[in-house]
């Protein structure tokens, strides 16, 4: 890794106002309320390096990835693509040079492809938006090649995406997000909505594409199981915060934060090795009103009396491995 | 159930067999009833497009008329003038047959350019306040709410009457058709924009939208490239029903007498002059232009219904 | 050896389309014993929910039961009248679903709905069935169920929910409890907890269980016996450990071997080339051999029957030399 990192995220939070209407709050004299997804959240992204977020719902891992993306603007915080902010204002020229150079790929590939376009139409569409090419042979030619990379046929472009199954489906999506050359691909649940044997062909594809193109993964998902896979580098969200951050193998092998323990307790053994499994206490509290201090403290299995009361910042554990924890940095656990 | 049917593959292949084999072409060879209303309504479009070829006699044409042929019964020869009408003449000693025809053109001009103009200006407004949101989605879903308090047919009474304030006598009948459009299109955008902005609410949530913003795709293209082909099914539903009640409400106007004027009836001008002599005993010039109305507003609407449920999956 | 509790035979599912009947399940049998942990494993189309839908008589029109019979304790109940059938769910086999909220009526609390199902099923009066309510709502974690009684469902969260669900099912003391993906819409660290319930409060209770799931995981730790289904056909059923540990079915192996693991590293997942078939397009032979890697001529030809291989059964000419 050399230079700069391709993707530097500092103090990034996001609030969702999640107030009821004008009127209603006026005659029940309620406040606004917010929500809070994202708080305060730090991260750098090295190029060719695959970046986990993982986390439960509602932790806040899809608000940074559609932030990163900038398809919404953060409350607070800067993202720094290539040294650039990404949700700033800059001439068309300008921010049409920074979008090409990155693209996202969708959960659920039923709703990320526009139903009534075809799909050389639906792949085109990042090469003409970004005049890639010169004429429409030329991107009829660069489609067919597309699509040959992700494993489909040329002659599927002159299809419609409801003659595809789902696997398929996200395989356009992929060669869609390829379409305009980007260095950096922010990847939201890009296998949750597919079926196992279908995922393995996703995610093996996605890797095969990273050695090739040599692209930047940000990779948002739930299962450990396929962050181990896919992941160099691993945060793990709780409640809009990052609570751990380390080298992916080093996560599976020496988590430290007690809630990373529990998530990896919580995935079941397929393999019945007999691993031994801790029960998992609670649920996720409700991001309105998140507990005070570490917001995990109410399940926490260590949690003293530091942990309500004072936030915990990020302490370093390792190389490359942070936690944020009060029970780690006093050396507790 | 997860488990969802997929489509099957289609045997045949080519642009008209496609059509053929389609669940749409599918449902309306199932309906028997939809055969007949849309046969009607064929009926009635052509000959009211070629009103001018197959009709006996021009009745917008005062000149051509001959007062003797008055009060003609159908299916009868005029006593004086040995004149035969199929359906009989009016006091004027129009055609009544003709003066269907010519009505019927009248009355389905006035619904399709007020259906497309309603629609034109309602899904644009729909697109505008589900794809913007916030001030602007107020400003015209509260503008729309003020409207759907007030009767459609008071709304274009109320244009209709600005419209004739503004307009110089010696033109007004002139521009009675068009005064007519606008109020009707008027009184009609409302449920067009309500549609499609739910409509554009459901599909700007959906990935294939982000997917056309993150490249930096325009919000207009986005609105009509991307959000609008996704909402045309509601649409296309609501214009066909709006198409018989526009030319309901067209026939009421004129009824009314604010309508067309009568040099040049349209099927409700018709009504309301036969209304005149439906108890002196002529009652054919009330009825043929009625059940002409009845039978075009039925057809058009049972079409809209049967188009509804064949773009509902549920219903499938 | 004594009658199984649940015995489907030759069940067929079929949705009659204008392009055809497409068949969504295609003659599968299989038993299950008192008290057994049944899973049911396969991926989106398999047609694991269908059976489980055509066992508690839940096929939505136009689809129907095209074939064979379903017996509960020796008594057929596939072909019940609607209003038996009403009877049978719930008194003798409860059910739990993906989404709680489907489960739960959103206008009642949580206590009228569990008296309910209570009284429909047992003569209890008001002030027992209240005390049984009280009763299973803890017996399935909830704290203070006297007072949460009162709540309405939207007042849980979803872990929660499911827990009232499952307590629902219980409610009449069921031989059979049907659940399909229970826990699928939960968060991962809600997902363990609800599964060690539902194994923990069933083998209580003396119920048994159709899990049906497309996570081998859940399976795993779950079950007893696994039955994997693909396009409609139980291809592989055996002991959990047997076809987890060595699968018979190409399928099965192949199906295990792409779920990336916890424990090591894999440059590559192991991957099944293609898709599941669409139910109009299911190659003749064995449904899978154009996705097998051990295909031979007699694939593309005839189907396959399940033939004991071991300790399980698989659906695989492969194993059509062992004994049977």
């Amino acid at each position: 890794m050399s230079g700069r990192p391709l993707l530097e995220i500092k103090g990034l939070t996001r609030y969702f106002d999640v107030s009821k209407p004008f009127l209603d709050r006026l005659v029940e004299r309620a406040p606004r309320q917010y929500l809070r997804a994202v708080h305060s959240l730090s991260a750098t992204i090295g190029r060719g390096e695959t970046f986990a977020l993982v986390g439960e719902s509602g932790c806040g891992k899809s608000t940074v990835a559609r932030m990163v993306a900038g398809l919404i603007p953060p409350s607070g915080g800067t993202i720094l693509f290539d040294g650039q902010n990404v949700a700033a204002r800059r001439s068309g020229r300008a921010d049409r040079e920074l979008r090409r150079r990155f693209q996202m790929i969708f959960q659920d590939p039923y709703a990320s492809l526009n139903p009534r376009w075809r799909v050389k139409d639906i792949i085109a569409e990042p090469i003409r938006a970004f005049d890639l090419v010169k004429s429409a042979h030329e991107a009829d030619a660069r489609v067919g090649e597309l699509l040959t990379l992700v494993g489909l046929d040329p002659s599927d472009g002159a299809k419609y995406p409801h003659e595809f199954s789902g696997g398929q489906r996200q395989r356009i999506a992929i060669a869609r997000a390829l379409s305009n050359n980007p260095e950096f691909i922010i990847c939201d649940e890009p296998t949750s909505a597919l079926d196992v044997s279908v995922q393995a062909q996703i995610l093996n594809l996605m890797r095969n594409l990273q050695d090739e193109l040599g692209l930047t993964y940000l990779f948002i998902s739930h299962d450990l199981a396929v962050v181990r896979h896919m992941a160099t580098r691993i945060g793990v969200m709780y409640l809009g915060k990052l609570v751990e951050v380390s080298p992916a193998h080093e996560l599976f092998a020496a988590a430290r934060h007690p809630y990373t323990q529990m998530l990896l307790d919580a995935v079941p053994d397929v393999e019945m090795t007999g691993r031994n499994r801790a029960q998992v206490k609670g649920e996720v509290p409700n991001p309105i009103n998140p507990p005070s201090g570490c917001s995990f403290h109410p399940r926490c299995p260590y949690a003293f009396e530091r942990c309500p009361a004072e936030e915990p910042g990020m302490t370093s554990v390792a190389r490359d491995h942070e936690a944020a924890c009060h029970a780690v940095a006093e050396k507790r656990i | 159930m997860t488990e969802t049917l997929p489509k099957p593959a289609m045997e045949r292949s080519g642009r008209f067999a496609r059509l053929w084999g389609s669940d749409i072409a599918w449902s309306y060879r199932r309906s028997p009833v939809t055969i007949v209303a849309s046969i009607v309504v064929a009926i009635l479009i052509v000959a009211a497009v070629f009103a001018p070829w197959i009709t006996p006699q021009n009745p917008f044409n005062p000149a051509g008329l001959n007062l003797m042929d008055g009060f003609t019964p159908p299916m009868t020869a005029n006593e004086f003038s040995g004149n035969f009408f199929v359906l009989g003449t009016d006091d004027q000693g129009r055609d009544m047959y003709s003066a269907i025809l010519y009505g019927a053109r009248i009355s389905l001009f006035v619904g399709v350019m007020a259906v497309l103009f309603a629609a034109v200006l309602g899904v644009t407004l729909g697109l505008l306040a589900g794809y913007r949101g916030g001030w602007l989605d107020t400003v015209i879903m509260r503008i729309a709410d003020v409207q759907l308090s007030f009767p459609a047919i008071l709304i274009a009474l109320m244009i209709f009457g600005i419209a004739r304030g503004f307009i110089p006598p010696g033109s007004r009948d002139q521009m009675a058709v068009w005064v007519l459009i606008i109020s009707i299109g008027l009184s009609d955008w409302v449920q067009y924009a309500r549609t499609v902005r739910g409509a554009t609410f459901v599909e700007m949530r959906k990935d294939y939208v982000q997917a056309a913003r993150l490249i930096g795709v325009r919000p207009l293209k986005i609105m009509f490239r991307h959000v609008l082909p996704n909402v045309m099914g509601p649409v296309l539903v609501i214009a066909t029903i709006g198409l018989a009640l526009a030319i309901i409400a067209e026939a009421t106007l004129s009824y009314l007498g604010v309508g067309v004027p009568v040099t040049s009836p349209s099927l409700g001008t018709l009504i309301r002059i036969g209304q005149d002599f439906l108890f002196s005993g002529e009652w054919w010039i009330i009825l043929f232009p009625a059940v002409t109305l009845l039978a075009l507003a039925l057809s058009v609407n049972l079409l809209g219904d049967w188009l509804r449920d064949a773009l509902n999956p549920k219903l499938r | 050896m004594t009658e199984p509790l649940l015995q489907v035979r030759n069940l067929r599912v079929e949705f009659p389309t204008r392009h055809g009947t497409l068949v969504a399940v295609d003659d599968i049998s299989f038993d299950i014993a008192k008290g057994e942990v049944l899973g049911v494993v396969g991926e989106s189309g398999a047609g694991k929910s269908m059976t489980g839908s055509a066992i508690i008589g839940l096929i939505d029109p136009p689809g129907r039961i095209g074939g064979g019979e379903v017996l509960l304790e020796g008594r057929r109940i596939d072909n019940l009248p609607p209003s038996e059938m009403r009877k049978v769910r719930g008194r003798k086999i409860g059910m739990v679903f993906q989404d709680p909220l489907t489960s739960l009526n959103p206008l009642y609390t949580i206590g009228e709905q569990l008296i309910e199902t209570i009284q429909t099923h047992m003569a209890l009066s008001d002030s027992a069935a209240r005390k049984r309510a009280i009763e299973l709502l803890g017996e399935v974690g909830i704290p203070a169920p006297e007072s949460r009684l009162n709540s309405y469902p939207h007042q849980y969260s979803g872990g929660m929910r499911q827990r009232v669900v499952i307590a629902l099912a219980l409610a009449a003391d069921p031989a059979l409890v049907i659940a399909d993906e229970p826990t699928t819409a939960l968060d991962v660290s809600v997902q363990a907890q609800i599964i060690a319930l539902l194994k923990r409060t069933c083998a209580e209770h003396g119920a048994a269980v159709m899990l049906i799931t497309h996570d081998m995981g859940v399976i795993a730790e779950t079950a007893d016996r696994v039955a994997v289904m693909y396009a409609g056909r139980i291809v592989e059923i055996g002991p959990v450990r047997e076809v987890i540990k060595s699968a018979r079915h190409p399928y099965t192996e192949g199906l295990m071997a792409s779920i990336p693991s916890l424990s090591h590293e894999q440059d590559r997942l192991f991957q099944i080339d293609g898709s599941m078939p669409r139910l109009n397009a299911i190659p003749p032979g064995c449904a899978f051999h154009p996705r097998c890697p051990h295909v031979f001529a007699r694939c593309r030809e005839e189907r396959p029957e399940l033939v004991q291989s071991g300790a399980s059964r698989a659906a695989c000419w492969l194993h059509a030399g062992d004994r049977r």
